[in-house]
C-alpha cells in the first residue's frame, strides 16, 4: 500500500529511493559536511545522474516530468537525511532557483544551462533577499541598468543559501523605479567580472549548506542573460514562491518524523524511576500528540501539493501550512530535545542538530508572520 | 547475450509480518519488495549485458505481486515473466524451482543468474535445483563473472579466496551477496518501469498440473516453527588495566583472530 492517496507506485519508489539514498550516502558522512561547510560536489553529481534533478524539468527538457506531489515526496524523503543543510542545498538548486530558469528560460537559456544543472555540474542559487529586504521583495534594491546591450548591476544580496559554490546565480534587480514591483530577473555566471562573493555566512543551523553575502559591482551581463520580462521580475519570483514554501515543510516534516522516531527509540529503552521514560504518560502522550499533529500537517502538505498540481491558486492553503508546519516542527524539535534530557543538548546527537536546523523554517521563504496576513487577508468575507 | 535473472518479491526485512500458525510458512499478503540478495545478480547481469545484451527477469509471488520487480526493472532490466497463481501456495524448493525452470525455459537464455539463497527461506538449494531441471552446468557462489564467447569465467569464493573455474555457456551462476554494489534506480528508471513489460502467466501456461505444484506437489513438510530465541544480554568488561587483553580473549575465543 502507497503511503498517501496522491501516490503512485512510481512516486512512492520515489520518496523511498530518496530515503534510500539519503540513508547510505547523507547520513553516514553528513557530520564531516557540517565540519567543512558544504555538501560535496561529487554527493551532488551522483544525485544528478540518478535524475534528482530533474523531477520538476519537462521531459522534453531532459528532465522526468513531475508535478508538486514529487516535490513533496522528494522534499520529505530527503528530510530524513537529519542533515537540513544537505536539504538545504538540493531543494534550493532543484524547487527554489532552477525553477525560475524552467519557467522564464528561453530557448537558448534552458539549452545553455539546464544540462549542467540535471547533472550537477551547475548548481543554483537564488538571489532575492537583501539587508533591507526579505520576505518583502518589493523592497530589492539591487538595481540593473541599460548600458548598450546589457545590464549593469549594482548591489548586495544576503543569505543567499548556495551562494558560495553555486556556477549560476539569479538575480533579482531593480529595472523600473517608476514602480514598486518593477523588477527584472538575470542569470549571473560565477565568474562574471563585477560579482563576488563577498562574505560566506556562519550560521545557528544548516551548517553544511553554504550561505552567502554576495556584492554586484558595475557586474556586467549581456541581454541574453536577462531572464523572462523587463521589468516583470517580481511577478517571476512569485510564481515559484508556493513551491518554494511547500518544499520548505516537507523536508521539516521529513526530519520531524524522523526526529520523533529517534526520540521513541531513545524513551523506550532509556530508564528512570524504575521503568522506561515511555512508561511515563506525560512523555508518551506528548509524542502520540506530536505525531498526531504531524500526520496532519503532513496529509495538509499532500493535499496543497495536489491543489498546485491542478493549477489552482492556492497561496491561502500553502501560507497557512508553512506557518503551521514550521512552528510544529520546532515544537517538535523542542520536545524531542526535552526527552533526549541531557544527551539531547549534547552536539553528537542528531536531535541537537535537527532542532538548530529547523529554527529557520519559520524564517526561510516567507516569515510566519507573514504567511500568516496572506492567509489573513484572503479570509476576509467577501 | 541474453541474461535471465531469478528474482525473489519478499517481505519488507524492516516489517517482516509474521509466520502462519496453520500454515508454518511467512505470510504473504503484505506488499513484497526486491529481495537484496537479488540485487546482485541484477547488478551482475546489467553489467555483463552492457548496451549489447538483454536483462529479463522471472519471478513467482503471490496475488500478481510486482512491486519487487518493478525496482529491478527501474534498474534497467528490460523485462519480467511473474508466475502468480493460487495454485503454488505452499510450494517447496523444489517446486519451486520446477516453475522457474518452466518459465526460464520460454526465453532460452545463454546465462542464467540467481543469488545463492533468498533472504526469508533461505534453503540455498533452488538455483542448483533449477540448473538440474534444465540440464545446464552451474557454477555456485560466484564473485565475478567475465564473458569470453561462449564461455562463463568465474571466480567462485571459497573460504581460502577462491577458485577459477571455467563453464561453457548456456549455464546457471549463483552470485553471492555483497560482491558488486547495486545501481539505484534513477528517477527516469522509476518512470520508465511502469511501461516495461511484465508477462504474467500461470501454472498451466506454463505446462504444468495444478496438482503438482503447491501444497499437493510438496515433498517436504514444515513439521513446526518457533521464535527465534532472544538474545542474550552480552558481557561487560569493567577496565581494570587488563581489558585490552580480555578482549583479545573473547575474540580468541571466538576463533575470528
Amino acid at each position: 500500500m502507497n503511503r498517501n492517496v496522491y501516490f503512485t507506485d512510481e512516486l512512492q519508489a520515489i520518496y523511498d529511493q530518496t530515503v534510500t539514498f539519503v540513508e547510505n550516502e547523507v547520513v553516514p558522512h553528513g557530520a564531516l559536511w557540517e565540519e567543512a561547510g558544504k555538501v560535496p560536489r561529487d554527493v551532488l553529481k551522483r544525485m544528478g545522474a540518478l535524475g534528482m534533478f530533474g523531477l520538476r524539468i519537462p521531459e522534453s527538457l531532459g528532465g522526468v516530468g513531475l508535478g508538486a506531489i514529487a516535490s513533496a515526496a522528494f522534499a520529505e524523503g530527503l528530510g530524513a537525511s537529519t542533515f537540513g543543510g544537505f536539504e538545504a542545498t538540493t531543494l534550493v538548486h532543484t524547487d527554489m532557483a532552477s525553477p525560475h530558469l524552467v519557467h522564464s528560460g528561453d530557448d537558448d537559456q534552458l539549452a545553455e544551462y539546464l544540462p549542467g544543472i540535471l547533472t550537477g555540474e551547475t548548481i543554483t542559487a537564488i538571489a532575492i533577499s537583501e539587508p533591507d529586504a526579505g520576505s518583502d521583495v518589493a523592497g530589492v534594491r539591487t538595481t540593473a541598468a541599460r548600458d548598450g546591450d546589457g545590464w549593469l548591476i549594482n548591489g548586495a544580496k544576503t543569505y543567499i543559501t548556495n551562494g558560495v559554490y553555486a556556477e549560476l546565480v539569479i538575480v533579482a534587480a531593480r529595472t523600473d523605479h517608476d514602480n514598486r514591483y518593477g523588477l527584472s530577473m538575470f542569470l549571473v555566471d560565477r565568474d562574471t567580472e563585477g560579482f563576488e562573493v563577498a562574505n560566506k555566512l556562519d550560521k545557528t543551523g544548516w551548517r553544511c549548506s553554504d550561505t552567502a553575502e554576495l556584492t554586484f559591482t558595475d557586474c556586467y551581463v549581456p541581454d541574453t542573460k536577462l531572464l523572462g520580462t523587463e521589468h516583470r521580475g517580481f511577478y517571476e519570483v512569485m510564481k515559484n514562491f508556493q513551491n518554494e514554501r511547500l518544499v520548505l515543510v516537507c523536508m521539516g516534516v521529513g526530519a520531524a518524523q524522523r526526529a520523533i522516531d529517534m526520540t521513541l527509540d531513545y524513551a523506550q529503552n532509556r530508564k528512570a524511576f524504575g521503568a522506561t521514560l515511555y512508561d511515563l504518560g506525560a512523555i508518551r502522550q506528548r509524542l502520540a500528540m506530536r505525531q498526531g499533529e504531524l500526520d496532519a500537517v503532513r496529509a495538509s502538505m499532500y493535499h496543497c501539493a495536489w491543489l498546485m498540481e491542478q493549477g489552482v491558486d492556492a497561496t491561502k492553503e500553502v501560507s497557512g501550512l508553512k506557518a503551521f508546519g514550521a512552528e510544529l516542527v520546532n515544537q517538535i524539535m523542542y520536545d524531542c530535545v526535552q526527552f533526549h534530557g541531557g544527551m539531547g543538548y549534547m552536539t553528537e546527537t542528531a536531535v541537537e542538530r535537527m532542532s538548530r536546523d529547523a529554527r529557520i523554517l519559520p524564517i526561510g521563504g516567507g516569515a510566519t508572520e507573514v504567511m500568516l496576513e496572506e492567509v489573513a487577508k484572503r479570509s476576509y468575507a467577501s | 547475450m541474453n541474461i535471465v535473472v531469478c528474482v525473489k518479491q519478499i517481505p519488507d526485512p524492516a516489517d517482516p509480518g509474521a509466520l502462519d500458525p496453520e500454515t508454518k510458512t511467512l505470510k504473504r499478503d503484505v506488499k513484497l519488495i526486491l529481495d537484496e540478495s537479488d540485487s546482485y545478480g541484477v547488478e551482475m547481469a546489467l553489467q555483463l549485458a552492457g548496451d549489447e545484451g538483454t536483462v529479463s527477469l522471472v519471478s513467482m509471488a503471490p496475488n500478481s505481486e510486482v512491486g519487487g520487480l518493478r525496482t529491478a526493472l527501474a534498474m534497467g532490466a528490460e523485462s519480467a515473466v511473474l508466475v502468480s497463481d493460487d495454485a503454488l501456495k505452499g510450494s517447496d524448493a523444489l517446486t519451486t524451482a520446477k516453475v522457474l525452470a518452466a518459465a526460464i525455459a520460454k526465453s532460452s537464455p545463454d546465462l542464467v543468474i540467481a543469488a545463492t539463497e533468498s533472504s526469508d527461506g533461505y534453503t540455498g538449494t533452488v538455483p542448483e535445483q533449477i540448473a538440474a531441471l534444465m540440464d545446464l552446468p552451474s557454477v555456485t557462489f560466484a564473485k565475478e563473472i567475465a564473458l569470453d564467447g561462449g564461455t562463463a569465467k568465474v571466480k567462485r569464493q571459497t573460504e581460502s579466496g577462491y577458485d577459477s573455474v571455467e563453464c561453457p555457456l548456456p549455464c546457471l551462476v549463483s552470485v553471492t551477496a555483497g560482491v558488486v554494489e547495486p545501481r539505484y534506480p534513477s528517477f527516469k528508471g522509476i518512470m520508465a518501469a511502469k511501461a516495461k513489460p511484465v508477462e504474467e502467466v500461470t501454472v498451466a501456461d506454463l505446462g504444468l498440473d495444478a496438482g503438482s505444484v503447491g501444497w499437493a506437489g510438496a515433498g517436504q513438510e514444515i513439521v513446526s516453527i518457533e521464535d527465534a530465541p532472544a538474545r542474550e544480554a552480552g558481557e561487560v568488561i569493567e577496565d581494570e588495566g587488563d581489558a585490552h587483553e580480555r578482549i583479545v580473549a573473547f575474540l580468541d575465543e571466538l576463533k575470528v583472530l
